[in-house]
């Protein structure tokens, strides 16, 4: 396994490489080979992969077991963590699990509401929020300790991301939010779906304003629309994903055979857009059972595989022919 | 004890501005006075409920208080964040909607955007930065003002970065807590 603090996620941001990351939506069932298959075809071309945890309040193999499954196949995971599901005990626990297996990066996330998922009749734990998980877990990180106050040793020792969407109301507000994640201890931040790169510009410009790039990496999440359906989905069911009038236009003005076509082109430019913001640490996929477009959107954008299979053979220093800023 | 009943705790607008609110507060804040009033509270187990069913009644009425027993308010423009559906202390979370409605009930406006709104009118946005420390759920039921005035909610929030003032974080910092 590889050591966390040789991490590839880690040695982007560092190093100031354009970072990229993906997720792989674990599987409902006891199925190894859901995360593996997915893995394989990611490997070459993201620093990690997020390893979601019961996404969309949708019960699923846990992302503690899927962040392993993801080492073995070489894949550095992200193993996210929602405040939904668990006390913070059981997040504690959780988290001095993910170092001892040497899982490099963990990401909070308060989560969807049950009412979304496949229980709606769920209790809903929410002991903490996601600003007091991040908070929790570099106490425990960088000072060794419980929220009891009682000694973790040794510390884990994994990077500690957290996410932010710049779209929702209150606008105003979504930098500052922000900061207080970063004031807590995140060091990477990953955004939701930009679709409104006008909307993501002028919250970056806040960002930058407030000196926050500086002190956490900011991933911007990206993503292919497949389907017109796909894209109703996303504005209807899906918490927070804001999709502008004109892209909407846009991927209705075309015959619905081209709607993929004109969904990953649409992504592709996005993500042009994006490896021009200096301030842009990285991009974020997020291709839902679509795995397999992820090397080809990220070709075609100009982002190149890395030549590497293992990520802990390759962090580090020889990773700056990845630049390409 | 949290959640009862078949609803989900759910954002309520605050019917006292959020200036009137200030105003008050300047005449709550902890004095001699209350402090005696705190103390005699708690050593009659009858005065201190009859006390704390007032507290609840009032705020209840005003802010949706479900009585957490360690009370954000001052720090929120009045809106509780304990009516957030997730109950977040450090919102809003990422799934408001592009109305500035409730993820859970979209009909209903977030807490926190009322919150925004609340402190951006009285120019402090500022209080919605401060990070809020986890709760302690052994607070529930009781009364926020006895804590207040006894001065046991003065770590409810840090303008650090909490690490400077760990022990804020930590659950020792209330009576019964586990010590280091």
């Amino acid at each position: 396994m590889s050591s966390p603090e040789q991490g590839r996620l880690r040695a982007a941001l560092r190093s100031g490489r354009f970072a990229v990351t993906a997720e792989i939506g674990p599987p409902r069932g006891a199925d190894a080979q859901a995360i593996v298959g997915k893995a394989d075809l990611l490997r070459d071309w993201v620093d990690a992969a997020n390893i979601t945890d019961n996404q969309g309040s949708h019960t699923r193999l846990a992302s503690w077991a899927g962040s392993i499954l993801a080492m073995r196949s070489g894949v550095e995971p992200v193993m996210q963590l929602t405040t939904r599901d668990r006390n913070r005990i059981a997040l504690q626990s959780d988290l001095i699990s993910a170092g001892a297996v040497g899982v490099p990066n963990v990401l909070m996330l308060s989560g969807d509401h049950p009412t979304f998922g496949d229980h709606p009749d769920a209790m809903p734990v929410f002991d903490l929020d996601s600003v007091q998980l991040i908070w929790t877990a570099r106490l425990m990180r960088d000072q060794g300790r419980l929220l009891s106050g009682k000694p973790v040793r040794p510390a884990p020792q994994w990077l500690i991301g957290a996410v932010e969407n710049p779209f929702a109301p209150p606008l105003r507000f979504r930098a500052q939010r922000m900061g207080k994640k970063v004031a807590a201890g995140a060091e990477f931040i990953q955004t939701q779906f930009v679709f409104d790169l006008e909307i993501f510009s002028r919250w970056m410009g806040e960002v930058t304003d407030l000196g926050l790039e500086k002190r956490c990496g900011v991933i911007a999440g990206v993503g292919p629309i497949r389907t017109v359906r796909a894209m109703e989905f996303m504005q209807s069911k899906v918490p927070g994903i804001h999709i502008p009038d004109q892209v909407v236009r846009r991927l209705r003005g075309v015959t619905s055979d081209q709607v993929a076509a004109e969904g990953m082109a649409l992504c592709v430019e996005t993500i042009e857009a994006l490896r021009e913001m200096t301030a842009v640490a990285g991009v974020h996929v997020m291709a839902f059972g679509q795995e397999h477009v992820v090397p080809e959107l990220l070709e075609r954008a100009g982002v190149p595989p890395h030549t590497a299979t293992a990520p802990s053979a390759t962090a580090g220093s020889n990773r700056k022919d990845h630049d390409a800023r | 004890m949290v959640l009862r009943g078949a609803a989900w705790p759910r954002p309520t607008r605050p019917s006292w501005s959020a200036r009137s609110m200030y105003r008050l507060h300047r005449l709550l804040r902890p004095n001699p006075a209350n402090l005696v009033l705190a103390r005699l509270l708690e050593r009659h187990p009858r005065l201190n409920r009859w006390f704390t069913e007032a507290e609840k009644q009032v705020k209840g009425a005003a802010f949706g208080c479900r009585m957490c027993g360690q009370c954000a308010l001052p720090a929120t423009g009045y809106a509780c964040p304990m009516t957030c559906p997730k109950q977040l202390r450090n919102g809003p979370c990422g799934g408001v909607s592009a109305t500035g409605g409730c993820e859970v009930y979209p009909d209903t406006q977030c807490v926190w955007v009322t919150a925004y709104e609340r402190t951006e009118t009285e120019g402090r946005v500022s209080d919605l930065t401060l990070l809020q420390r986890p709760i302690d759920h052994r607070e529930w039921g009781k009364s926020s003002w006895i804590n207040y005035w006894q001065g046991r909610d003065e770590g409810l929030w840090t303008e650090d970065d909490g690490l400077t003032r760990t022990h804020l974080v930590l659950t020792d910092l209330r009576a019964g807590g586990p010590q280091e």
